[in-house]
């Protein structure tokens, strides 16, 4: 695994394997510096894995990844160390000393300027999720790793934050991969979706329409319902696509 | 009900200081019985001071042993021994967990002969003791030693075991090294269960201070007791067990409050 500037997110020819099986098959991957990619796919079919192995949390061999930088992860739960404060949380994601302006400076992005001395265990479920998003961004790394960071959350708490990552996104510019269960979110936010199946893409689609992007549109509804038979799922919304996307329209 | 409810509010609040006074009152209401009969029945020679002294001659008692300085002084060396004992013994404990928790070679080190070791009843060491370290003070202190080295090793490496693999991970994730991660994960998270172990081997330390003291020795508290039995003194030896218990009450109390400051984290949940 190597580490070089500049550059995107290459992976070429991983396979990951745990005994007998087999849980990434020769895999290839691009990612653009600055591009938003969503990964989609059932339980089981290596989303996981693919991430860790960016995180370089679990080796990649054989295959070679390349990453633009020490890439920072964001969780399904927040993961924030709970004998520390908000602040030396975010202050211990700087991996400086005496961080603590620029920390603050990343809580104030995530509206959380007024629970810097807080405890994490004292944290809602949306605080705490954007707390760890401050603690992976203060870094400013150019890879942003997010793996289902959202699905603990209500439905509300869940599309504040996809405005807030793309505000961040927007802001900071990191490329960003995005695992998630959740095909809509998948949608509104990324450039480009995959569908990752038995380990290998199975599906990929660049989305060229500019955001904030309308849950109820033809080309939206249509794109959800080619994942979603990528995904081997019917679509029952596309019947009446209004009726489900009413949320968004208050937004 | 409203009407009801806003009446009743300013009430119950204006007396809810009193109340609870009380209750803690009436808790004292039975001792004080107790002692009162204690001392009635002690008066009227129906308790024979043999058997038990009475709440005043206690009372007389520890004024004799304060002035005379026999209470402070002996005080003074059992305390002395369980600082040093329980010292080592923490220290040993938390080297050994450390060792232990952090790697699997020193676990499969460390572990078997600890475990072992821990099933032998340690006051049935004794007369080993003695005969290795002879009737000073270092039998007393390897003993206090060794009941506080096996309270702190379990549970710190229980606590190192049992910190979430998931924050591990993630401190990995924010680029920590090894001994970063030891450093803001592990030693924190294990904090918790290590100081539950740490007021265990405290309490072991006094019990086993008693025992060690009531044997060979020639000063200390438990000298003290062994002295006044030898004499029929049940006032004194009473005086004594109530030091012991104030000491036992007094280090569990030292320790809670490393705990309120150490694990404020956990105690500060909303409202």
């Amino acid at each position: 695994m190597s580490v070089l500037e500049n550059q995107g997110v290459r992976v070429r020819g991983l396979t990951r394997t745990f005994g007998t099986n087999t849980i990434l098959r020769n895999l290839d991957l691009d990612i653009r510096p600055g591009e938003f990619v969503a990964l989609l796919g059932h339980s089981g079919s290596g989303k996981t894995t693919l991430l860790r192995t960016l995180a370089r949390l679990d080796a990649a061999e054989p295959g070679t990844v390349t990453l633009p930088s020490a890439p920072a992860v964001v969780f399904q739960e927040p993961r924030l160390l709970p004998w520390k404060r908000v602040i030396d949380n975010v202050v211990l994601g700087a991996g400086v000393p005496n961080a603590q302006t620029r920390a603050i400076a990343a809580l104030r992005e995530v509206g959380l300027e007024h629970r810097t001395q807080a405890w994490p265990l004292t944290l809602s479920g949306g605080e705490a999720q954007r707390a760890a998003l401050a603690r992976a961004l203060v870094r400013e790394p150019a890879l942003l790793l997010l793996d289902e960071p959202f699905a603990a959350l209500d439905a509300l708490t869940r599309m504040r934050m996809h405005r807030l990552v793309l505000d961040l996104w927007q802001r900071h510019g990191p490329a960003v991969l995005l695992v998630t269960h959740d095909v809509d979110e998948a949608l509104v936010l990324a450039d480009r979706v995959f569908v990752l199946e038995a380990g290998r893409i199975a599906f990929e689609r660049t989305i060229p329409a500019a955001r904030p992007r309308d849950r109820a549109s033809e080309a939206f509804v249509r794109l959800r319902g080619e994942v979603l038979a990528a995904l081997g799922v019917e679509d029952d919304a596309r019947e009446t696509p209004a009726e489900r996307c009413r949320p968004t329209v208050s937004a | 009900m409203d009407t009801l409810a806003g009446v009743a509010l300013p009430t119950s609040r204006a007396r809810a200081p009193f109340v609870p006074n009380l209750r803690r009152l009436r808790r004292v209401y039975s001792l004080v019985a107790i002692a009162a009969l204690w001392q009635v029945g002690s008066s009227f020679g129906l308790i024979s001071p043999r058997v038990i002294a009475s709440p005043a001659a206690i009372l007389a008692a520890f004024w004799n042993l304060l002035v005379s300085g026999q209470l402070l002084g002996n005080l003074a060396i059992s305390l002395s021994r369980v600082l040093i004992g329980s010292a080592a013994g923490i220290t040993i404990g938390v080297v050994l967990a450390v060792v232990a928790g952090l790697s699997r070679r020193g676990d499969e080190i460390v572990d078997p002969p600890l475990q072992m070791l821990r099933t032998i009843p340690l006051l049935g060491l004794t007369p080993l003791l003695i005969l290795w370290f002879g009737i000073g003070e270092l039998p007393k202190i390897v003993l206090v030693a060794l009941a506080t080295t096996f309270p702190v090793y379990l549970t710190l490496v229980g606590g190192i075991r049992s910190v979430d693999p998931k924050l591990i991970e993630a401190g990995r994730v924010l680029g920590l090294d090894r001994l970063g991660v030891v450093r803001h994960v592990i030693i924190p998270g294990a904090l918790p269960a290590a100081l539950v172990g740490l007021r265990y081997a405290l309490g072991t330390a006094w019990v086993t201070l008693v025992v060690g003291e009531q044997i060979n020795a020639d000063r200390g508290i438990g000298y003290l007791i062994m002295d006044a039995r030898d004499f029929l003194r049940t006032d004194v030896i009473v005086v004594c067990l109530f030091v012991y218990a104030l000491l036992g009450i007094g280090t569990d109390a030292i320790v809670r409050l490393i705990e309120r400051r150490a694990l404020a984290w956990r105690a500060e949940l909303p409202q």
